[in-house]
């Protein structure tokens, strides 16, 4: 019950006595309340939780997360690039390691 | 789906893990309060993909979990009177009383129904009026606005044969209760993103404060929780105490103004009990004293009822986090989820049910001699193997 999931609002009814309306998930439909997001109009998104719109899903700030989410990942890629052969390796490096096959760091990952 | 299946990005999620293991410079223990989290981080490996000494407890915020036995006895005997009609979100259905449970009462003639929105069961009363219809009203600050809602609405229709059986609890103030036991390891919190769209955060600033604890509001993707997890170790490296938003995309800081106000027309707060964790002050929602006729308890006089939880579930350890479902001789001979012992293997959001779900601890105590495999999303047979026993 507690799981609320983003949708998409296809139909927004305000003649009944409380704001309802259609919500698409992913191509299911269901009926929801409206009531509690005044704010939002038709082909915005919200969370639902138990048939209750509780928040729109605000489209700036998931796409700032996502990018900063992104760009995080370059950051550490770079970050390990310049690590040199991994952070296992000893710190008086043997000939093995020196002549050996360059290992790129967080290839496994 | 939108919204969703970029935060579930496999070579980000790996860009995270690495992130997390280069900030990392001691071990910190980090409670994810909610059952939904606990779900997709141990479905998902999270917790095992983390550095040697980062630990996630597994917190109390399965609403299925922490509602008292007593209370679901008390449903039971509702449920059976032959005139109600009783409603419950689906989850409740199988969670046992002491003696059967709402699933195997309506096999035996109850009329009991899952409704997936309280306006439902408000509407079936409406189209019933020879009928009492009851909700089970149970959830955490996230289910409170409908329920409040539903019984606005029943007042505002006039109806006389709706009545809800409350038991909502509260995270703010189990967060305190955990921070104020003596076993408490937690140093940091991932809020209930959630339950924060609707209440907001500024009740966790002073408890940030007072406790020194990082609190990181967290959405509940892998990519949303493994961020939280980063956000909430770079504050405990750097000595911080705050609460961040990680969920900003669905949370504000004052949470959903509309829908509190409709909880608080309906609702007060009061003590209430925890299952498995006892009664905790001023954490959850009673009725306000206008509304008392839509009280199912008062309505149908259940009385008082004392029930002993099993002597083998070690339920309130669990939901407190001071010990893993691993560490239960019950986990997975005695407790499953066929036949669950205990609220943490009833619920899917339970800790034991998700550690069940993953094949946690139990494929290798069956391969020597049934070379069971690990389904996929299932669980070996082991559960049933020696269910058999009892």
């Amino acid at each position: 019950m507690c799981l609320g999931i983003p949708g998409k609002v296809v139909e927004i009814r305000d003649d009944g006595p409380l704001r309802m309306g259609r919500v698409d998930f992913g191509g299911v439909r269901k009926e929801a309340c409206l009531a509690y997001t005044p704010e939002v109009g038709l082909g915005d998104y919200v969370v639902v939780h138990v048939g209750f719109a509780i928040s729109r899903v605000d489209e700036e700030e998931a796409l700032r997360t996502l990018e900063m989410l992104e760009m995080m990942g370059d950051l550490v890629q770079q970050e390990l690039a310049t690590m040199g052969p991994g952070m296992d390796a000893p710190a008086v490096a043997d000939d093995a390691a020196l002549h050996g096959p360059a290992v790129a760091p967080g290839a496994s990952s | 789906m939108k919204y969703v299946d970029e935060y579930r990005n496999a070579s980000v999620a790996r860009r995270l893990v690495a992130e997390i293991a280069r900030v990392t410079t001691r071990p910190w223990a980090i409670m994810e309060v909610c059952g939904g989290q606990t779900h997709t981080l141990v479905k998902q490996g999270i917790d095992e993909s983390l550095p040697d000494g980062v630990r996630l407890i597994h917190g109390p915020g399965c609403p299925v979990c922490v509602t008292p036995l007593e209370q679901v006895d008390k449903a039971l005997a509702i449920a059976a009177r032959p005139d109600v009609i009783f409603t419950s979100y689906g989850d409740m259905l199988r969670v046992p009383g002491s003696s059967t449970d709402l699933l195997a009462l309506k096999a035996r003639g109850a009329d009991v129904r899952i409704v997936y929105s309280p306006l439902d069961a408000v509407r079936l009363a409406a189209a019933n009026r020879d009928r009492q219809v009851v909700f089970f009203a149970i959830g955490f600050e996230t289910t409170a606005p409908a329920n409040a809602m539903a019984v606005w609405q029943a007042r505002q229709l006039g109806l006389t044969n709706f009545s809800v059986l409350v038991s909502h609890v509260l995270v703010p103030p189990a967060m305190t209760a955990i921070l104020d036991s003596p076993a408490n390891q937690v140093q940091a919190f991932l809020a209930a993103g959630h339950v924060c769209a609707v209440m907001g955060w500024t009740e966790y600033e002073p408890i940030a404060a007072r406790y020194h604890v990082p609190i990181v509001v967290t959405g509940f993707e892998p990519l949303d929780l493994l961020e939280g997890i980063l956000m909430a170790i770079r504050q405990l490296e750097e000595g911080r105490a705050e609460v961040e938003n990680q969920y900003a995309r669905a949370v504000r800081r004052e949470g959903n103004r509309a829908a509190q106000e409709t909880v608080f027309r309906v609702f007060d707060v009061g003590d209430r009990t925890w299952r498995g964790i006892g009664p905790i002050p001023g954490s959850g929602y009673r009725l306000k004293p206008e509304f008392e006729t839509f009280d199912a308890e008062a309505r149908f006089d259940v009385g008082e009822i004392h029930v002993l939880e099993h002597p083998a579930c070690i339920a309130g350890e669990i939901l407190q986090g001071t010990r893993t479902p691993l560490e239960c001789t019950a986990y997975g001979t005695l407790c499953s989820p066929q036949r669950p012992l205990g609220a943490p293997m009833v619920s899917s959001e339970g800790t034991c049910a998700a550690f069940h779900a993953a094949g946690r601890g139990l494929v290798s105590a069956a391969q020597p001699l049934l070379q069971v495999a690990p389904l996929p999303g299932g669980s070996p047979t082991v559960g049933t193997a020696t269910g058999a026993t009892r």
